[in-house]
């Protein structure tokens, strides 16, 4: 194994090319470790660019920032803010800056997980996204002729950190396609959820023909509120499900209630009042040309089939304790067996995949949708990796 | 519900569950909330109350009591004992008849609806032609004469109600033989009384609204005597022989009229206005009863001189030269009287007087010099002064007991130590298992203890805190004090007063130790009062401290009410609770969570502001906190935020009205045709009504509210050590621990009792913490203080590693301790969209097993659910629907017992109890046998009814009566022995 990847990429920087150096990283204890690699810019050279190459363990990556303060220990840049990506399998150079895309980058390290780094104030944001390994043929060259990119000043929208998920549709290969499940992702208090839901009725068909029953809608959307800004909830769609747990029967105060105590991880189920800008799927685009009607579909027991476990899922499990009136910190899940964890990549793993609110990756299209860049997932098979699970790499 | 699909399958669980698990209302303690009838039967020595809401409730000896709900929910208007029977008419306000029977079922005695029947006149008849106004059952137990407005009086036959229209005795047939122009002066009008011969039961007399009295003779059906009354009729009354007839009028007199062969005599022998010259109010009702040697008893209700005290609901006795007006404090509803019931017995020889007056029953000895009152064993009207809190206190050591029923026995010298007069059917529950205390706190600053161990609530001692404080009222200004020459003369009774002094007495918190009786309660403006149980009169000086809850706040100016002046002075306390000491909060918001642990001798409380600890021993205040966020801070005390806060809770009111409109209307639509299901389902869209989703945010206002406070002796610092600890949690979803250092008892007194905060937990979901426990090694609850001293518990593991339960209206999450990492968790609200309105440990014995037990949280919901839940594991094991989710007071007045029962109020005045446990389950279970018997009857001999029975038979013996009447033993007790 190379140390130096022939097929290396580097983005510009907005002024100034980097060269590259490479070196290794710690070894975790681990018994699975990934290996690594990462590229960044000399926070004090002109031409910097230098490789490092270290390991982390595959099955357990760690959280985001121990990732990014390794790599700033890594590089000797313990002050210099960053832009992390690496390129995927698919060639695209994605974006590392939360736990999320930093556990997928892990997983589908093959067995090299390679990360550029870069600068945030050189930083080149259009470099993310789909196709871009492939239409910058040779990394080299970008980085030796920066100019190429300077013709199209493109506009920044944000910090690629700042990007989160605000909003996705899941489980749409198991919905009928005229529900829709959204899930809205709430951090912190700076954005409201912004929206409103009211009694209403709307018609069913039972064993005895079309019937009224009472159900829940969303009545009305905050200007400015995280539900508006998805665009996927509008006024007068049903509400039909609240984390998995089905809306009949219950009170609208019931159904605020449930809506509130899940409001850090809300995921709704409902039916848009309009119906023609539902998903068609191609599995079904044969059988069914969007005309069944929801609920009328004989085997659809929402009960039965999802893919994500409302009483698994542990987003508010972050209360906070205060001890002796010191620093506040996270409650820790408690762990039958307390191990003593030395490295770095390893500090006090307080989640597992299943435990931070996020499904598996493997069983998700995630759409993300903010501002104009878009990223995407792919679905690949998760027993791939596992061939290239252990491979230590050592220099 | 899927995790526990899951997890709940087991079905040994499932058999064992069936075993410790039931849900049961058992009774319904207090006052019945808006009573509107009252019937007696002499026979049975059995009452009834009907009441606005279709409900007829009977009661007789303590104990025996049965309950019964109209469909329709209609307002009971009469109920009628049928003579000799264990049956009752109910008249409802449909016009509607209802006969209800007593039946034996099992050897106990259930009441159940038999027939009902409507009163039908010819096709197009007016309403008013049958409508009822008086019910008279026959002696003969075959018919039921019913009077109605057109002045006819229908006659149906018993029990199957069907009309004998040969048999009616018509206004026509009536006018007949009365003379021309009294004919002309009175047309048709209604009949107002209807009253059998007393001697003769071939005979009724018939009283018509404008005067007209007439004797109907029912076998010749004609007229045979007539009273040409000149007053409007109000009631008419037979006197026990059959020579006289007393008749009351609506202009507030009354008079005699002999009943003799001469037809010729048309006026009163003596007609008399009692408490003229001036305009008076109607007489309404009238009782005659002569007595063997001296002057009758006249007893009539109203009245009283119409302008002066025409506001009065008074019922006045005139025993010869004693005249007393008792003066009650709620409208009277109707009355009777207790007397020889024997229809052979030449006199009445009247022994008590019962008054249903709107909020209390009032019984009257008429035995006694002085006619002093009796104290009823049930009906209490808890409601004397609103009820604010209550606190339930299981298995009461006999000492405590004992103590209390002294102090309280001081308190009730002025009752009659009369036995209760209605002493009807037999109480065949089973001893109470244990002794168990209900004390309530009321608004006017005093706290009732309650003996809730059985079926009778009953007040055993009340507790006045208003002693300590200076009031504007002077607690020593006794209502009107009457002199000898007043007129009327009034005398006030009943205890029935919702007229608070001063609201900031309310009580809001109460905590009992049943172990070394020390009291501690909490009232609205921030007083917290600790009190020890003293067996003599004492007068001290109340010691007097201030918690100020804002130490370090700045500028913070409260807007409230001002705190109470506490008196300087010595102050005379009665045997009973005496305070001892006085904490103050400052600002004197309400206390909302109070915390005592007797061991320790201290006491937590919290209100809006912060909480504090007191060491009531040394009567030095240890620390205090302040729980107020910043924003909260502002909200509480900006005049703008209080508009905001105004005009958001009107807007939610209005709301609510608006809510409260559709349903109801919801309601209707399913009731009417389906066609105007379309047009009501579009007026709701037109009108909806809208929920806001939104995170809550640490912003909120309320969020240092202290919801519960709670002490525990466990690990807070590290594995190898435990020590004392306070816990407090607030409205904003944070728990805060303080490490305490008690000196140990030969220090006590000289080194000052330490605290220092060790924990600070915020719950993200920021849900109110309304309850924290600490588990022990075994996961079980640690127990009470003083609890294992007094043998009553097990120590608590101290081996183990301890958890804290934290219980927030959304979820119930389990920490390990001491270091605080989470273990597990069940969220309510998240799954369900219901909140967690209260809880409590409660344990669960089986009805199998004896020896077996076991402790679960016991929770009610915001919808007025109840859940139990396992512990330490937190697994839902059952679900009862009790409350209806919008009778919020009912939820809000919840409390549960330690062994799986419960209370909540379904009105200001009754409590309902209920039971969620198999094993302790507090109901009533009684017989009333009419069996004829010749010869002796025998009584009843068992262990709490012993007393009370021989006195009862000593009075029955001297009245002669009872012959008729039996009073059962037989399987039906043994039955309940071996329950």
């Amino acid at each position: 194994m190379s140390l130096l990847w022939p097929n290396a990429t580097v983005w510009p920087g907005a002024s100034a090319p980097s060269t590259s150096a490479a070196s290794a990283g710690p070894i975790g204890p681990g018994s699975q470790p990934v290996g690594a690699g990462g590229l960044c810019l000399g926070p004090g050279q002109h031409f910097g660019a230098e490789f490092r190459r270290f390991s982390l363990e595959r099955t357990k990556p760690g959280k985001f920032e121990e990732f990014y303060g390794l790599l700033q220990h890594v590089h000797k840049i313990p002050n210099v803010e960053v832009l992390v990506g690496y390129i995927d399998i698919h060639g695209d150079l994605l974006p590392i800056n939360n736990d999320d895309n930093y556990h997928k980058a892990v997983s589908t390290a093959n067995p090299l997980l390679r990360i550029f780094i870069q600068r945030k104030e050189d930083a080149d944001y259009s470099a993310f996204g789909t196709d871009t390994m492939t239409r910058k043929k040779n990394v080299l060259s970008n980085v030796l002729r920066p100019d190429n990119h300077k013709k199209k000043p493109h506009i920044v929208i944000s910090m690629p950190r700042d990007f989160r998920p605000v909003s996705s549709i899941i489980d749409v290969d198991i919905l009928p396609e005229t529900h829709r499940r959204v899930r809205l992702y709430k951090y912190g208090t700076d954005k409201p959820l912004g929206f409103y839901i009211r009694d209403g009725s709307s018609v069913r068909v039972t064993p005895h023909g079309l019937e009224k029953v009472p159900g829940i809608f969303i009545s009305r959307l905050v200007p400015g509120g995280l539900a508006q800004s998805t665009g996927l909830l509008a006024v007068n769609d049903e509400v039909l499900e609240v984390n998995g747990i089905e809306v009949s029967g219950k009170s609208l105060d019931q159904v605020t209630d449930m809506m509130i105590a899940n409001s850090r991880n809300l995921i709704i189920t409902v039916r848009p009042a309009n119906q023609r800008n539902n998903v068609v799927r191609n599995s079904r685009t044969s059988g069914s040309s969007g005309q069944s009607t929801d609920t009328s579909l004989p085997g659809y027991t929402p009960h039965t089939v999802q893919n994500f476990h409302p009483e698994e899922d542990d987003s508010d499990e972050d209360d906070i304790i205060i001890e002796d009136n010191g620093e506040p910190q996270q409650i820790p899940k408690a762990v039958p067996t307390s191990e003593s964890l030395e490295s770095l990549t390893q500090i006090e793993l307080l989640h597992d995949s299943t435990q931070n609110g996020f499904i598996p990756f493997s069983e998700v299209n995630l759409c993300h949708s903010a501002g104009n860049v878009s990223m995407e997932y792919e679905i690949h098979d998760p027993d791939k990796k596992s061939l290239e699970d252990g491979a230590i790499i050592t220099l | 519900m899927r995790r526990f699909l899951r997890h709940g399958h087991d079905p040994v669980r499932e058999r064992l569950k069936r075993d410790l698990f039931q849900f049961n209302k058992t009774v319904e303690h207090g006052f019945p909330h808006q009573p509107s009838a009252l019937g007696y039967s002499p026979f049975l020595h059995l009452m009834a109350i009907g009441t606005r809401s279709g409900a007829i409730k009977l009661y007789g000896a303590p104990g025996v009591e049965f309950m019964g709900l109209h469909e329709e929910n209609n307002t009971v208007m009469q109920i009628h004992f049928i003579p000799g029977q264990c049956q009752l008419v109910t008249l409802l306000d449909d016009n509607s008849l209802h006969l209800w029977s007593l039946k034996q079922r099992s050897g106990a005695s259930e009441l159940q609806e038999e027939q009902r029947f409507t009163l039908r006149g010819p096709p197009g008849s007016p309403p008013s032609a049958t409508q009822i106004t008086v019910v008279l059952p026959h002696s003969s137990r075959e018919v039921l004469y019913l009077g109605t407005e057109s002045g006819n009086v229908f006659v149906v036959e018993l029990p199957s109600f069907r009309l004998l229209e040969d048999r009616t005795i018509t206004s026509e047939a009536v006018l007949q033989r009365v003379p021309e122009d009294y004919r002309n002066r009175r047309s048709f009008e209604l009949v107002e009384a209807l009253r059998e011969h007393p001697r003769n039961p071939g005979h009724i007399l018939i009283g018509y609204s404008r005067g007209l009295i007439v004797l109907w003779d029912l076998h010749n059906k004609r007229v045979s005597r007539h009273f040409l009354g000149s007053q409007q009729l109000e009631n008419l009354f037979w006197q026990k022989d059959g020579h006289q007839i007393i008749s009351c009028h609506y202009d507030g007199s009354y008079a005699q009229w002999p009943v003799s062969n001469d037809d010729r005599q048309l006026e009163p022998l003596e007609s008399k206005v009692p408490y003229g010259p001036f305009p008076c109010k109607a007489i309404s009702k009238i009782y005659w009863q002569t007595t063997k040697n001296g002057p009758p008893y006249i007893i009539f209700q109203g009245g009283m001189p119409r302008a002066s005290y025409g506001d009065r609901h008074s019922i006045s006795v005139v025993h010869g030269s004693q005249q007393i007006a008792f003066d009650f404090t709620s409208r009277v509803i109707d009355f009777f009287v207790v007397c020889n019931a024997d229809p052979a017995a030449e006199f009445d020889d009247p022994s008590a007087m019962v008054v249903l007056a709107e909020e209390e029953l009032v019984v009257i000895d008429l035995k006694s010099a002085g006619w002093p009152a009796v104290h009823p064993p049930y009906l209490a009207s808890l409601h004397c002064s609103a009820i604010t809190c209550s606190h339930h206190v299981s298995n009461i050591p006999l000492k405590l007991w004992e103590r209390v029923i002294s102090a309280g026995s001081k308190q009730n010298s002025h009752y009659s130590d009369m036995p209760w007069p209605i002493d009807g059917g037999t109480n065949l529950a089973p001893d109470p298992p244990q002794r168990d205390l209900l004390l309530t706190g009321h608004e006017d600053g005093t706290v009732r203890f309650w003996d809730a161990s059985g079926v009778c609530l009953r007040l055993l001692y009340k507790l006045s805190t208003v002693r300590v404080f200076l009031t504007d009222a002077d607690p020593n200004d006794n209502m009107n004090p009457l002199g000898e020459d007043e007129w009327p003369p009034l005398r006030k009774v009943g205890s029935f007063d919702p007229y608070s002094d001063d609201p900031r007495l309310g009580i809001q918190k109460i905590y009992l130790c049943k172990y070394s009786g020390y009291l501690t309660v909490a009232g609205t403006a921030g007083q917290i009062l600790v009190m020890e149980l003293n067996d003599e009169e004492s007068e001290h000086v109340v010691d007097h401290a201030e918690a100020d809850l804002l130490q370090d706040q700045e500028g913070y100016k409260w807007k409230g009410h001002e705190r109470l002046k506490a008196r300087d002075e010595p102050v005379r306390f009665e045997p009973g609770f005496q305070p001892f000491v006085l904490v103050q909060c400052q600002p004197p918001a309400v206390v909302t969570s109070l915390a005592l642990h007797s061991e320790w001798k201290l006491v937590a409380f919290g209100t809006s502001h912060g909480f504090g600890l007191f060491d009531h021993q040394q009567k030095r205040l240890v620390f205090v906190k302040c729980t107020l966020h910043p924003s909260d801070q502002l909200a509480l005390e900006g005049p703008l935020s209080r508009v905001k806060s105004l005009k958001k809770s009107l807007r939610q009111s209005f709301r609510r009205i608006r809510r409260s409109r559709v349903s109801s209307r919801k309601r209707r639509v399913q009731e009417a045709n389906s066609k105007f299901d379309q047009d009501a389902l579009q007026e709701m869209e037109l009108a909806p009504i809208q929920r806001k989703i939104e995170a809550r945010s640490a912003e909120d206002s309320f969020t240092g509210f202290v919801r519960t406070l709670y002490f525990a002796d466990t690990f807070l610092r590290d594995s190898s050590r435990h020590c004392p600890s306070l816990w407090a949690g607030t409205n904003g979803g944070t728990v805060y621990a303080f490490c305490l250092r008690v000196p140990p008892a030969e220090r006590r007194m000289d080194e000052p009792v330490r605290a220092e905060q060790a924990k600070e937990i915020q719950l993200m979901h920021r849900a109110p913490v309304v309850g924290i426990l600490v588990l022990d090694g075994h996961g079980t609850p640690l127990p009470e203080p003083l609890e294992v001293a007094h043998d009553l518990s097990k120590s608590p593991d101290m081996q183990g590693s301890h958890q804290l339960l934290v219980v927030s209206e959304e979820q119930f999450k389990v920490f390990t301790l001491p270091k605080v990492s989470s273990k597990l968790k069940l969220k309510l609200t998240a799954l369900e969209g219901c909140r967690v309105r209260k809880v409590t440990v409660a344990n669960f014995g089986s009805c199998k097993t004896e020896d077996y037990s076991e402790n679960n949280l016991a929770i009610l919901t915001n919808l007025g659910d109840i859940q139990i839940i396992s512990l330490p594991f937190l697994k839902l094991q059952i679900r009862y629907p009790c409350i209806r989710k919008e009778d919020v007071s009912g939820i809000a007045s919840c409390v549960f017992t330690k062994y799986g029962q419960g209370f909540y109020l379904i009105s200001p005045s009754e409590f309902e109890r209920f039971s969620l446990s198999t094993k302790w389950l507090v109901e009533p279970r009684c017989v009333v046998d009419t069996q004829e018997i010749t010869g002796n009857n025998y009584l009843h001999n068992k262990s709490g009814m012993e007393k009370a029975t021989r006195k009862s038979r000593v009075i029955a013996l001297s009245y002669g009566e009872r012959n008729s009447r039996r009073i059962h033993v037989g399987h039906g007790l043994s039955n309940g022995g071996g329950k």
